[in-house]
């Protein structure tokens, strides 16, 4: 497990970006999420891991209210973003989503060419005020996924055409082209073969000099390689959170031992 | 974990479940595959049936209906005499009007004798019944020429006029000589005439776009009747549709689909949607005869009203279809547009709508292509049995204006006794049958053409 000597990055303290304060989320009569405080920092990698159904998605969705969709989803307890409740009457979602970006699950590119993928965000949130402008975003957001290069030719080709890596990175060119402060990104690379995820990953760590970061993941091997802070879901509890180092080699808790071990889950 | 594998010790090994020869079929093996095999043979049995149905089906319609594009004319010079048309020789356009059908009457047997004994056709009949083998509409033909061409008067002119009814059916075989034994329109007489005019080159049978264009006429001129003033109807009527149904249908299923809370109101509309789609269309018939004509006092029998019913009949298809491509969009798309910040509006109009909109525009096409060959419900509002002589002129003519629609029209043809209209009946059906062929196969282009997999 050479995973593991990534224990060795450094954590630096840094600012409190999203404060989570005794979440709970409820499916109809289900309690998904249970009393969950988390505090995710700026410019860090933070993972979400646990077995399948322990709710680390479900949390992950709250925090840009992307459960909003889902009709029998209840949120109680307070999330701040800055400081400020995403959950307040007076906050708009889609503002709200415009400031916390989502790469989710599968690669989901529209069926329309990629450059315009990319330029969606920004045309919607009237980020550009000519081509010029929106040509630039697009480069540059393609440039930060890492995907400039092999699509720079063939801007005007189908998004969905490209190999599924590719699509990946494509949708985290597309979140980033709207100037988010936090990218949430649900199991990104569980689609993807080796290569790609190898690419990705890179990727995340390159993104975290600009963004906050926050990972789920099923492989714990990822979320060594990539995060700084990992937190352990289990039955819908945030078992335990700190430096991934510290969960990896010396967890608290005998649950989160008995997970990285691979004795349950 | 090698438990499993091990037997209890002490126990005889139990006899292997599946014995025998690989090469050899158990009688179990075999029952089943003789089971499969009759299922497949009840499965292409009843292929076959249906196959056999459709095939009887194209051959009658194409068998008898036909016929009905094909029509005796007569050509004939008309001496377009002065003495009968304008006694006073002023060419005033009220004098030449003040001569009804009536008064042509002379002119059309002046010119049936004079082509007799042109070609010399030994024959006993009077100058009445020489006439009589062709249309009582020729007469209305000649006046409209003569009102429209008043400066023809005292010349000759060429025309070609419609033979009657009998004439067209016994060259068509349907009218025999003995089959007119009783018959008091036709006699053995004229038939033997009709051979020498037809051997002559006189009369003939062509091709009759007037069947497709023209306007439906009364009982005694089958000869004369077409299709093509109830086609405008039924146009007029899709339109209606095309413009009510579809934003309305579309926008019902979007909200209901994409913004509607789930809960027991939604969910009992969209149980009553699917039942209102099952719901007979003579029911939408009589809705639509309370409502929009007993209440609302719209006009009966007008396109406009058999476009609001068949509206209402569209809209549980449109709906239906709308909402299951709207469901067939993956709801990936709608998280990707809402995880950049869309809006839910913006996600349902710059995504979902264009991937669905194959689905939609499809079941919009066989929604109409329903309706367009819908009887039962313009039964009630007074679009069967009326004999629409006149194509409107106007756009407000053509929605208010009395009309009839393609399959009322047929059903109008094959009601009337004289077995001339029996043969046009058919005939219509090829057209909407046409029609209907074409716009499901353009449904199917459509969504072959647009259809996206991901």
């Amino acid at each position: 497990m050479n995973d593991m000597t990534v224990m060795d990055k450094t954590v630096e303290t840094q600012n409190i970006k999203i404060a989570a304060k005794d979440v709970n989320v409820y499916y109809g009569d289900s309690h998904a999420i249970k009393d969950v405080n988390v505090e995710i920092e700026d410019n860090t990698v933070t993972a979400f891991i646990g077995p399948s159904g322990c709710g680390k998605s479900t949390f992950l969705r709250c925090l840009n209210r992307m459960n909003d969709t889902i009709d029998i989803c209840r949120v109680k307890g307070d999330i701040l973003l800055d400081g400020e409740d995403i959950y307040d009457k007076r906050v708009d979602p889609v503002q709200l989503r415009a400031k916390v970006g989502m790469v989710f699950q599968k690669p989901n590119p529209f069926p329309k060419s990629i450059y315009d993928n990319v330029a969606y965000g920004p045309r919607i949130h009237g980020l550009a005020k000519n081509k010029a402008e929106l040509d630039e975003i697009v480069e540059k957001s393609l440039r930060r996924g890492a995907i400039w290069d092999e699509v720079k030719d063939r801007l005007d080709a189908p998004g969905t055409g490209l190999s599924g890596g590719q699509q990946q990175r494509l949708c985290i060119a597309r979140a980033v082209a709207t100037e988010p402060e936090v990218l949430l990104m649900d199991e990104p690379c569980s689609a993807l073969d080796p290569i790609a995820t190898a690419q990705v990953e890179e990727l995340i760590d390159e993104l975290r000099s600009q963004y906050s970061v926050v990972i789920v993941t099923h492989s714990m091997q990822q979320a060594a390689r990539v995060s700084q802070k990992t937190a352990f879901f289990h039955l819908g509890n945030l078992v335990e959170f700190g430096p991934t180092g510290q969960i990896f080699t010396n967890p608290e808790d005998p649950r989160t031992e008995s997970y990285i071990t691979g004795r349950i889950g | 974990m090698t438990d499993l594998t091990q037997s209890p010790a002490g126990t005889a090994p139990e006899p292997r479940k599946h014995g025998g020869s690989l090469l050899e079929q158990t009688p179990r093996t075999k029952r089943r595959n003789a089971a499969e095999k009759r299922f497949r043979g009840y499965g292409i049995a009843a292929i076959a049936a249906g196959l056999v149905m459709l095939v009887i089906l194209v051959t009658t319609i194409v068998g008898k209906g036909t016929g009905a594009f094909q029509q005796t004319f007569v050509t004939l010079n008309v001496e377009l005499l002065e003495a009968k048309l304008d006694k006073k020789g002023e060419r005033n356009i009220e004098d030449i009007k003040k001569v009804t059908t009536f008064g042509y009457a002379p002119i059309i047997k002046g010119a049936m004798t004079a082509v007799v004994e042109e070609l010399g056709i030994e024959t006993g009949l009077k100058a009445k019944d020489l006439a009589g083998i062709l249309s009582k509409d020729v007469a209305a033909q000649l006046r409209d020429y003569v009102i429209a061409n008043p400066d023809q008067i005292g010349q000759t002119v060429e025309f070609r006029f419609l033979a009657s009814s009998r004439v067209d059916g016994y060259l068509k075989g349907r009218v025999t000589r003995e089959s007119i034994v009783n018959d008091k329109n036709i006699s053995a007489e004229q038939l033997d005439l009709v051979d020498a005019l037809a051997a002559a080159g006189v009369l003939e049978k062509t091709f009759n776009l007037d069947f497709i264009f023209g306007a439906d006429a009364s009982d005694a001129r089958p000869e004369a009747a077409g299709i093509g003033v109830s086609m405008l109807g039924s146009l007029f009527m899709m339109f209606v549709v095309l413009a009510l149904a579809l934003p309305i249908g579309v926008a019902a299923s979007i909200y209901l689909e994409e913004f509607a809370p789930r809960n027991w109101l939604t969910d009992l509309i969209e149980v009553n949607i699917s039942n209102l789609a099952a719901v007979p269309s003579i029911v939408f018939g009589i809705l639509g005869l309370a409502v929009f004509i007993n209440y609302m006092h719209l006009p009966t029998s007008a396109p406009l009203v058999g476009g609001l019913v068949l509206t209402l009949m569209t809209l549980p298809t449109i709906i239906i279809s709308t909402r299951a491509s709207l469901k067939s969009v993956p709801p990936s798309i709608r998280d990707a547009a809402l995880g950049v910040g869309a809006s839910k509006m913006q996600a349902v109009f710059h995504h979902v709508l264009p991937l669905a909109a194959p689905g939609i525009l499809t079941g919009t096409i066989i929604g109409l292509a329903q309706a367009l060959g819908e009887t039962a419900p313009l039964l009630l509002i007074g679009m069967v049995g009326f004999i629409a002589s006149n194509a409107p002129e106007t756009l407000a003519d053509g929605l208010l204006a009395p009309n009839s629609a393609m399959p009322a029209q047929i059903y109008e043809w094959a009601k009337r006794a004289d077995p001339a209209f029996y043969e046009r009946a058919w005939g219509g059906i090829i057209i909407l049958l046409l029609f209907l062929v074409t716009m499901n196969t353009l449904a199917v282009i459509l969504r072959r053409r647009f259809e996206r997999r991901w």
